[in-house]
């Protein structure tokens, strides 16, 4: 399923498509050795967030924020070590991608929090309803 | 064995669907043993069934939008009818029939009607308009359509066997949850959209890689013509959105199917977060369709005014800004169902923000037109029309960003008449300028004129008779979706946007008659020069139809205005050097694929489990077929580049169009 041969677009960066060979052709070693230790990351920072759920390791309390900034940090591993989004001339379109994927990501999580909680703090409780329609 | 199909299933007791479905099968009957009788059908398959080429599956999509405006559009003439009759009166739809109208109505004009329109026109044009020889990926654009169409043929299927929904287009739970309606028509509308959904987000990632990723050398993504860009807002938006529903739409299957409660009233579901969720991608979808049409105005209206574009640096800026916006306004769509003061003005307030870039944009289409030499052919004809009744339907669509007046209005038939105000006079209007200002550069020969002009008025000012009385309708009170009604006051209005509908409906014959008289007479209306119009964009640069490849040598730009700035400084030279190049083959996995697909969204709506594997399987299959295929790209030889050069204009389809 590969595009027509096409021109490159202006402004002369060599943009790859994506499943294009890369121009600079790392050794197989190098790749080997980036997707290891996104592999290690990634199994260890899984192995970690097991752990400390029910370890006694950090303040109780803070637990689901270890989680959440696990999971986080989890999500930039993949990125970077296996999806390869990096600052180089030839990823500024998967950059801007992530970027606006980003961001409509959190105005749809903001604003229906946003939603959400104002029509709860609006509405009858789902019980009471139910009883008034009884 | 069937699952809950049964005989009952078809409703014989009611004749007008089977007399319809009668009418429609012979009309398929007839014209597919036309096809195999002048023996067209080895052409259809090989050229267009299983085409990957942009061109071809964007006149495809396109096609299907006419055929399923057709449909649509009896719906609506179907309630026109029951409304002007049902002053204390039963008419003569009974109300489940009626409420299965109106949600066919809705759903096929958005799903299958203005969205497959959109994206035919984008991809029919977008890779002529970069300079490109196809789209990033050619077989997935194959499949987009056929799942596409596989939507549309499930929602048409269930005319005759089962039901529709009765929940208006978008089903509200929880009277689209299996308590209220245990019926197949939830079902229906459900893997329907959920086919054609994934269909749809396919066709946006391919086009934002086309855009992104392949274009001519030298076009810069500031030298892009404006289609172009609002193509690729539309399709971010289309990338974007089309994710929230399907899993919207995924957590009311699963509700149905598996005794989730993602949106019941009991067991902790939650019914508000459906609306909440579903607008989330429906607001976008207002402006994946507008957008598109927007770029064909402001090539026309470029075009036909003979003047570059007006402001293109501030057009682009408005359609990103559009883009971003168009996801922080979509509680407007239920301002009145218990959200709190801060809620509705907030998204009281960005809504009508995003008024402003759209104001933008119509300013720089009069700013285009003043001082042009205008030419009024049909496509600037329906750009005026545009112009002039969007700006009626955005005005009243500000008055309803404004909560205290939604309070009012909502649900009334103000609403209604406000998003047809908006969707016909903005997307319908687009997407038919769109079809007379592109169609010599796809089939050879231009549209009749004379009856393209005819059409344009009766449209126009059946739009206005249909549509302004039910301003007036909702000011009087009138809600929405009313299978009859006891206000004497308000008949005289609906049978005047009866009327109005009547006039629409002889609009919609004489496009049909310009389409028939066109292709008789297309040895006068031919286009033997690939550039009808004295365009400016690059798809004017090649033949008219364009060769299967576009481009033999890819065009070098150097400024707006790409192919403009070619026809001013044309200079004699050295012909380019001509060097061969493949092409992706034609392949059969699209339809194939749909046809699983179809065997699949069938049987899960009627519970077949076994047909449900059958079709599953099938579909993977075709994948896995398709992945290990040996023969994938054609060579284009020099050889056959030059025969083409020497070819004359115009006679690469000539008998084609049949």
């Amino acid at each position: 399923m590969s595009a027509p041969q096409t021109g490159q677009p202006e402004n002369g960066q060599a943009e790859t498509a994506p499943g294009d060979k890369r121009p600079e052709v790392d050794s197989v070693g190098s790749a080997v050795t980036g997707y290891a230790i996104g592999l290690a990351l990634a199994v260890g920072m899984t192995a970690v967030s097991f752990y400390i759920v029910h370890s006694s390791l950090i303040w109780a309390p803070g637990i689901p924020i270890g989680l959440i900034v696990l999971a986080i940090a989890q999500m930039g591993v993949h990125l970077v070590f296996f999806l390869h989004v990096n600052t180089g001339p030839d990823s500024t379109n998967t950059t801007l991608a992530l970027a606006f994927g980003l961001l409509i990501v959190f105005l749809i999580i903001a604003g229906s929090l946003f939603i959400m909680t104002n029509l709860d703090h609006n509405m009858l409780p789902m019980e009471q309803i139910m009883r008034m329609q009884r | 064995m069937l699952g809950k199909l049964s005989w009952k299933a078809i409703p014989f007791d009611s004749p007008l669907p089977i007399y319809a479905s009668l009418v429609v099968g012979l009309v398929i009957v007839g014209v597919l043993g036309w096809v195999v009788v002048k023996g067209y059908f080895p052409y259809i398959w090989k050229e267009w069934i299983t085409s990957v080429d942009h061109k071809r599956v964007g006149v495809m999509y396109t096609l299907m939008a006419l055929v399923m405006l057709l449909r649509g559009f009896t719906d609506a003439i179907m309630m026109r009818a029951q409304q002007a009759i049902a002053l204390n009166a039963p008419g003569y739809l009974p109300p489940e029939h009626y409420n299965q109208v109106f949600s066919s109505h809705g759903t096929i004009m958005i799903f299958f009607v203005a969205m497959p329109f959109m994206i035919g026109l984008m991809n029919f044009v977008v890779p002529l308009q970069l300079g490109v020889r196809d789209v990033a990926f050619p077989t997935l654009n194959s499949v987009s359509f056929w799942l596409t169409a596989t939507g549309a043929l499930l929602v048409n299927i269930s005319l005759v066997i089962g039901e529709f929904a009765r929940t208006g287009w978008l089903p509200y739970p929880p009277l689209s949850e299996l308590a209220y309606s245990p019926g197949v028509g939830i079902d229906y509308y459900l893997w329907a959209l959920q086919i054609s959904g994934i269909g749809t987000l396919l066709s946006g990632i391919n086009l934002v890689t086309t855009i992104l990723k392949t274009r001519a050398p030298g076009m810069g993504l500031m030298r892009m013509p404006m289609f172009s860009w609002t193509a690729l807002a539309s399709n971010l938006l289309i990338v974007a959105a089309f994710p929230i529903l399907i899993a919207t739409l995924a957590m009311l299957l699963l509700d149905r199917y598996l005794g989730f409660h993602f949106f019941t009233n009991e067991a902790g579901g939650n019914v508000m977060m459906f609306m909440n969720l579903i607008w989330a991608w429906g607001h976008p979808e207002v402006y994946i369709l507008i957008l598109p049409a927007f770029g064909i105005f402001s090539e026309v209206v470029a075009t036909f005014s003979r003047k570059p574009l007006f402001g293109y640096r501030s057009m682009v800026l408005a359609t990103m800004v559009i883009c971003i916006i168009a996801f922080t306004v979509w509680l407007h769509h239920f301002f009145t169902m218990g959200a709190g003061a801060n809620v509705n003005a907030f998204f009281g307030i960005m809504t009508t923000i995003i008024a402003v870039p759209t104001g933008v944009k119509v300013f720089n289409w009069l700013f285009t037109m003043y001082g042009g030499r205008l030419r009024y052919d049909p496509p600037l004809l329906w750009a005026i029309g545009f112009i002039i009744t969007f700006v009626i339907g955005g005005m009243t669509g500000v008055l309803l960003a404004l909560p205290p007046v939604d309070f009012l209005l909502h649900n009334s038939l103000f609403l209604v008449a406000h998003f047809h105000n908006v969707i016909i006079g903005g997307v319908l209007f687009g997407g038919f300028a769109g079809y007379n200002y592109w169609f010599p550069k796809a089939f050879g020969f231009k549209l009749h004129p004379g009856l393209g002009k005819a059409a344009f008025w009766f449209w126009l000012v059946g739009f206005y008779v249909a549509f302004m009385p039910l301003y007036v309708l909702g000011f009087l009170g009138m809600t929405r979706r009313m299978q009859h009604y006891d206000v004497p006051a308000w008949r005289p209005w609906l049978v005047i946007a009866g009327a109005g509908a009547g006039l629409i409906a002889i609009g919609i014959a004489l496009m049909i008659a310009q389409l028939v008289v066109s292709i008789r007479r297309r040895e006068e209306l031919r286009d033997t020069t690939g550039d009808p119009w004295d365009g400016r964009t690059l798809e004017w640069a090649t033949t008219s139809p364009p060769p299967s490849y576009n481009f033999a040598v890819l065009p070098e730009v150097s400024g707006e205005d790409a192919y403009w700035t070619m026809k001013q400084h044309a200079r004699e030279g050295e012909p380019p050097k001509l060097t061969a190049f493949t092409m992706p083959s034609n392949t059969a996995t699209g339809i194939v694929c749909a046809f699983f697909a179809t065997v699949m969204g069938f049987a899960l709506i009627w519970h077949i489990w076994w047909m449900v594997i059958l079709g599953g399987l099938g579909a993977f299959a075709t994948f896995v077929v398709f992945a290990w295929r040996d023969h994938t790209e054609d060579e284009i030889s020099v050889e056959q580049l030059e025969r083409a050069a020497r070819a004359p204009q115009g006679t690469q389809l000539a008998g084609e169009v049949a």
